[in-house]
Order: C-alpha cells, then sequence, then structure tokens
C-alpha cells in the first residue's frame, strides 16, 4: 500500500533566508493512511516547514511530495490545520467560526447557503464531542484558552478533511488541560480515523498519541530516527506511568540530546 | 453602591467640567477687565449667539453639508485605495511615497488652485475636507489588512482560499477597527478642510461667515461662530464614534474599552 503522505528526499530553503542554509535537507518521510504520526526535534529544527510542504504551503527546493497518490503543486485543499495559537476570528460566533473552512473548501461552499441547517449541527456535534457543547453561541474570547483550542480543532476537523495537520496544538495550555485535549485528539482520531502529522516537541506527547514518531535533527533538519510506538489502544492517560512508556520516552530524549550536541 | 456612584459622576463630568470652563473664562474676563474686543465674555458670546441664530444656523447647516460630502468622498477613496494598498505589496511600496508626499502639504496651500479650478462656490470645501481627511482612513484600512495573522492565513490557504477569499472573510472585518477608528480622525479633520476652505473661497458656510465678521471687526459674532463650530465638531465626532461602537463592539472588549 502506498503511502498516503510521501516526502521524499526533500531540500527546502525559505526565499529570503539570509544565509541560504535549507531549514531541512534530504528528508523522507512516509504516513500511511489513518496513520497518526509525530515528528520531534529541537526547536528552530524546521519541524514547522514540514507542515508547510505536506500542505502545499510552501514548495520544496528539491525532491518530491506526495500526498493521497497526487504530487502537490498548490494548497491541498484536503487539510485541516491547527496551530499553538488558536488564530480563532474574533468577530465571529465560535460557531460561525467552525464554519469558515466550509465557507472555503468545495463542495460544502456551494451547499452552505441552502444546507445551512445541517451544516450547523454538524458544528455543532463536533463542539458537544470535544466538550464544548451549547458554547457555540459565544465568542472566542469569551472562552479560556483550552476551549478555545478545542474549538480550534473542531475547525480543523469541520469539512471532513483527510488529512489533520497539527503544529505544537498544545503547546500554550498548562499540563492538565493539555493531557485532557490528548484523550480528545485520541478519540477524535479512534472514531474518524483521518491522517495526523503532528509536531510537537514534547516528547510525552508524541509517544501518547502516535502510531509512530520522527525525530528530526537540528537545522537543517533531517529525520535521524523513526520509532514506531506499538503501545496498544486506546491508550489511557494511566499508560504515560508505565515502564515501557517512560522507556521509549527515554530513548527518543536520547535522539533529541544527540541532535542537540550535533547543533 | 459605590460603582453606582462613581458611573453617575462619570456621566455628569463632561457636562460639569464644560460648565465649570466657561465659568472660570466668565470670572477671569469680569475680575481682570478684560476688553470683550480682546476676549469677550461667554455671557456676551452667548448675547451674540442669540442675536444672530438664524445666520449662524443656516452656515452652520452648509458647513456640515460640506463636511459631510467631503468626508463621505474620503471614506470612499479610503476604503478602496487602503484595500488596494493592504491587499497588494507592489501597490503599496509604489504609492506609499506619493501618499505621504501629498499628505505633507497643508492644504490650506491646496485651496487657492481650487478656487482657479472650480472657481468659488462648493467644491473648494468639499475638496479640501476630502484631500485633508482620506489619509488617515488609507493609512489604517492598509494596516488592517496587512496585519493579518500568518496563522489565519495558513489555515485558510490550506483550504484553498484564494487571495480575494482570504482579504473577504479575513481582511476586510479585521479592518473594520482601523477604519472606524480612523473615521473619528478623519471626520474631524474633513471639518478643519472645509472651514477653511470656506474661509478662503466662499459664499456661505461658518468660514465664510467668520472671514466676513473678522473683516467687519464684529468680535462678539467671530466667537459665536467659533462656538458653533465647537458645537458641530463635537456632534460630528460623537456620531462617528457611536457608528464606530455598534459596528465594532468585539474589538472593544477590554477593560479599557469599558471605561
Amino acid at each position: 500500500m502506498p503511502a498516503f503522505v510521501d516526502i521524499h528526499d526533500v531540500t527546502h530553503i525559505y526565499a529570503g533566508s539570509e544565509d541560504g542554509q535549507p531549514a531541512v535537507e534530504g528528508m523522507t518521510i512516509k504516513v500511511r493512511e489513518g496513520e497518526f504520526a509525530a515528528i520531534v526535534g529541537p526547536s528552530g529544527c524546521g519541524k514547522s516547514t514540514v507542515m508547510k510542504l505536506a500542505t502545499g504551503l510552501q514548495f520544496p527546493a528539491k525532491g518530491t511530495i506526495i500526498v493521497d497518490g497526487q504530487q502537490v503543486t498548490a494548497p491541498v485543499k484536503l487539510a485541516g490545520m491547527a496551530f499553538q495559537n488558536p488564530v480563532m476570528l474574533p468577530w465571529r460566533t465560535t460557531l460561525k467560526n467552525l464554519l469558515l473552512p466550509l465557507e472555503i473548501v468545495q463542495p460544502h461552499r456551494r451547499r452552505l447557503r441552502s444546507h445551512r441547517k445541517e451544516y450547523e449541527a454538524r458544528a455543532e456535534a463536533l463542539l458537544a464531542q470535544v466538550g464544548l457543547a451549547g458554547q457555540g453561541s459565544k465568542f472566542p474570547w469569551q472562552l479560556s484558552g483550552g476551549m478555545q483550542q478545542r474549538a480550534s480543532l473542531c475547525r480543523a476537523l469541520i469539512h471532513e478533511p483527510k488529512l489533520l495537520m497539527l503544529d505544537e496544538p498544545f503547546g500554550a495550555l498548562d499540563a492538565f488541560t493539555r493531557e485532557e485535549l490528548w484523550g480528545i485528539i485520541r478519540d477524535l482520531h479512534a472514531a474518524q480515523r483521518f491522517t495526523v502529522i503532528l509536531v510537537t516537541h514534547d516528547l510525552r506527547e508524541a509517544v501518547f498519541l502516535a502510531d509512530r514518531v520522527f525525530c528530526m535533527s537540528a537545522r537543517p533538519g533531517r529525520i535521524i530516527a523513526e520509532r514506531k510506538i506499538d503501545l496498544p489502544r486506546p491508550r489511557d492517560i494511566e499508560i504515560t506511568y508505565t515502564q515501557k512508556f517512560i522507556d521509549i520516552v527515554h530513548e527518543l530524549r536520547g535522539h533529541i540530546a544527540t541532535a542537540r550536541e550535533a547543533a | 453602591m459605590a460603582a453606582r456612584r462613581t458611573r453617575t459622576t462619570l456621566i455628569l463630568a463632561p457636562w460639569i467640567f464644560t460648565l465649570g470652563f466657561f465659568v472660570v473664562w466668565e470670572i477671569v474676563v469680569r475680575a481682570f477687565g478684560i476688553s470683550s474686543f480682546v476676549l469677550p465674555a461667554p455671557t456676551l458670546i452667548a448675547d451674540s449667539i442669540y442675536q444672530y441664530h438664524t445666520q449662524l444656523l443656516r452656515h452652520s447647516f452648509h458647513t456640515a453639508w460640506m463636511t459631510l460630502a467631503g468626508f463621505g468622498l474620503a471614506v470612499v477613496f479610503g476604503l478602496l485605495l487602503g484595500m488596494a494598498l493592504g491587499a497588494s505589496r507592489i501597490v503599496h511600496a509604489g504609492t506609499y511615497p506619493l501618499l505621504v508626499g501629498f499628505n505633507a502639504i497643508p492644504k490650506v496651500a491646496v485651496v487657492p488652485i481650487l478656487v482657479i479650478w472650480f472657481g468659488v462656490g462648493w467644491q473648494p470645501p468639499v475638496l479640501t475636507a476630502f484631500l485633508i481627511s482620506f489619509f488617515p482612513i488609507v493609512v489604517n484600512v492598509a494596516t488592517g489588512l496587512a496585519t493579518i495573522e500568518p496563522e489565519t492565513e495558513d489555515v485558510l490557504r490550506a483550504l484553498g482560499a484564494s487571495k480575494r477569499d482570504i482579504i473577504v472573510k479575513v481582511g476586510i472585518p479585521r479592518a473594520m477597527p482601523y477604519f472606524f477608528g480612523s473615521l473619528k480622525v478623519a471626520i474631524t479633520l474633513a471639518y478643519v478642510g472645509s472651514v477653511i476652505a470656506e474661509y478662503n473661497a466662499s459664499n456661505v458656510g461658518v468660514g465664510n461667515l467668520m472671514a466676513r465678521a473678522s473683516a467687519d471687526f464684529n468680535v462678539p459674532l467671530l466667537w459665536a461662530a467659533l462656538i458653533a463650530l465647537a458645537v458641530l465638531g463635537v456632534i460630528m465626532y460623537a456620531a462617528t464614534a457611536l457608528v464606530e461602537k455598534r459596528m465594532t463592539g468585539w474589538a472593544q472588549r477590554s477593560q479599557f474599552a469599558a471605561q
């Protein structure tokens, strides 16, 4: 079975990069359909660049990127994205924020006006799934940081994307809220089986959520290790205190430490 | 209870301070025996306002018209140019020096040119009001558009949104607080513009009334006209501020704005 996201030998240099040094170099990542992949690495290693490349927001200088059987030459349109900053539009209610992707992506864009009720119901259902039932009429700035981040996840998923890209989505949250959101994203993934690429610097987060973890070196970023996480699913937060879990985290920690020293 | 008293005080404060200002003025004029030619007392000005009230009303009405017409032009033109500047870096880089240079010209200097072009009439006040007030609108709208968060842009672009989609869905709503904020500045400037032009190149309007009063050494009428200008200015500013509050309540959610 071919990979759903196939990043092959990719080198990327940002236009306007001062030293002309590539952000990522000779990078190869293959993610299967429905898989939960995590990319970890020291800060500034080009983790976010991978996201931009895979969604067609940037194009590589060298190498090929294939998503869902198609070479990426334009923004991919099948991806949902969430960032550390929830970036909700403050003039729209939470529900209307959720509907934003539907105003852009076809075929929803065409159907939105005539099927508004149906889409609103879908948004409400999604909000209920992340524990925000009935909060849709509030403005995002009336919600707490954790609630905004949940709403941002809903927005990323509202158009039922086949690929979900998460760029340190829980980075700005406190530890308890973060673990709560791990559970939410775990359940959403289990229920809908979309493909996820999670970029994070939190090793516990990567190991808890992912099927496979890729470790990146310092800039220019390349993959230095790939670790299959064979912990049984569904995983409970208790698993993070088992020896096996701790061993995996420790092992990954070793790779990152080496990468940092090499830099 | 204390909170309620603070609120009442806050509502009354502008009235009390304004009244106090005039009372102090009256006292100073009387205590130092200042000649009404130099500085008339508020009571004298009030007298003269009453005496000339039909003229004042007629001319104020005309000035308001000129201002609003120029302001309206500035809003339309400023919005369009601001959007072009905010949406395109080339337009921004290309036109900005021109705009800044143009804005640096004192608009009084433009009035004679307008008179040569259009003669004495409604055109110089309307156009001066327009020329003097469009700049802040352009700059603010452009800023609002140009400062879209890169993440928001990424989210939408990854969905296949066109540049136009992003401007319509995010850029324009986002620029609205900047736009309405700039209207408060623009309306006051437009007002200054129309009065300057009326003073120099019109047969009607408060500016013209002042020009004639000053030629006749009718100091109380001159001051009455000034007060009329101030009142009209406050009304127009307040109307714009009210519109701003209505349209962009979402942007005024901080504690500062609530005060």
